[in-house]
């Protein structure tokens, strides 16, 4: 049973393209509300806070700190169901999310509006009773961020879109680092560039292969707007900065030497990716190209992440 | 006047999906109580004495 009726203006853009709000019985299942939340982007999300966690200075009781990133998963969560919400009519005209709950007709819009609005409100809370509320304000802002500056308002209005909007995924870090330290620094800033210069190239490479469903969708992502030449070049640009941004941790002393060398390393294999897909323009040699860059930035990010955590578990230069 | 109000009759799909849903919705608020209880033991008399 839908919570929001038909003609409510909470049901959303989502009307032409997607089956009304239901008025009969809800057949959603619990792995559809589960889907609602992305659970791929909250892994992710879950594994950048451990991380800013971890390598926080000081101790946290594992009580605690698994109630921080709990909250960060259920408020990431509470923002993908959010933006499900809201891109819903998007989602429907997209092969790539054509088969999400609310396209296909499982979930109503508004299941999904309350089902996110209620998770972030409780993630929040729950994170400034339990842990602190610098975290809180944090989880928050990022909530906010993501659903009205990114979903709301960029993703439909420029083609940097991904690049301010991927902010929202560079926050986790430094709320982790904030549930354990109750301040923000210098590190967890570095964190926050590092996947923010990270985002643009791989969702670049990403949308390079998916061109026609983002115009279908008239979503204006880069390559529908400046072409695909200007995208590769812009893809390579960001791929060179993270460079030394990746580095930026041992170069500034707060990582150790293995730190350094993966950081370098990888991001000369990213940036060799990124070649590839500037020469490699067109056919399948062009698609393969794309797919192997945005494959190897998931690495990339994970090894560097992880090479980290170790570094923060055995004991590091952070301060 | 004296017509009955239409009622919903639930399918057996309908049904399971929403017991489904329900137990998860327990579920979840039981795993926040515990949470919260266990919290309060791990910060000790003084968790509500504490710099924001």
């Amino acid at each position: 049973m839908s919570l929001v009726g038909e003609g409510s203006s909470f049901a959303g853009p989502a009307r032409s393209a997607v089956s009304a709000a239901r008025q009969e019985p809800s057949i959603a299942s619990v792995g559809d509300y589960v889907a609602l939340m992305k659970p791929r982007v909250m892994s992710l999300v879950v594994f950048t806070a451990l991380v800013g966690l971890m390598i926080a200075p000081g101790h946290v009781h594992p009580v605690i700190g698994f109630t921080a990133l709990l909250c960060i998963a259920v408020g990431a969560g509470a923002a993908g169901a959010l933006n499900m919400w809201y891109d819903a009519d998007i989602d429907a005209v997209m092969s790539r999310t054509a088969d999400r709950p609310i396209p296909q007709g499982r979930v109503a819009p508004g299941e999904a509006l309350a089902f996110g609005m209620t998770l972030s409100a409780f993630s929040v809370v729950v994170l400034g009773l339990l842990v602190n509320w610098l975290a809180a304000a944090l989880l928050a802002f990022t909530v906010f961020f993501y659903v009205v500056v990114y979903t709301m308002w960029l993703k439909r209005a420029t083609p940097q879109n991904i690049v301010i909007g991927g902010a929202a995924g560079a926050f986790p870090p430094m709320i982790g680092w904030a549930a354990a330290t109750g301040g923000v620094s210098i590190e967890p800033c570095l964190l926050f560039f590092i996947i923010f210069f990270w985002t643009p190239p791989h969702f670049w490479a990403l949308s390079l292969n998916r061109v026609d469903d983002y115009a279908r969708a008239r979503v204006p992502m880069l390559p529908v707007v400046a072409g695909a030449e200007e995208t590769r070049w812009q893809i390579l640009l960001y791929s060179v900065a993270l460079v030394p941004i990746g580095a930026a941790p041992w170069l500034l002393g707060f990582a150790d030497a293995i730190y350094g060398v993966t950081a370098v390393l990888g991001g000369v294999l990213m940036v060799a990716f990124a070649w590839r897909v500037r020469n490699e323009r067109d056919g399948q040699g062009g698609e393969r190209a794309a797919q192997q860059l945005f494959a190897f930035s998931i690495l990339y990010l994970f090894v560097l992440f992880a090479v980290l955590l170790v570094e923060g578990v055995v004991g590091a230069r952070w301060v | 006047m004296d017509e009955k109000p239409e009622r919903i009759v639930l399918t057996e799909e309908q049904k399971r999906s929403r017991r489904a849903r329900s137990i998860a919705i327990a579920l979840a608020l039981g795993a926040l109580v515990i949470l919260f209880y266990v919290v309060t033991l791990v910060k000790g008399p003084a968790v509500l004495n504490r710099p924001l």
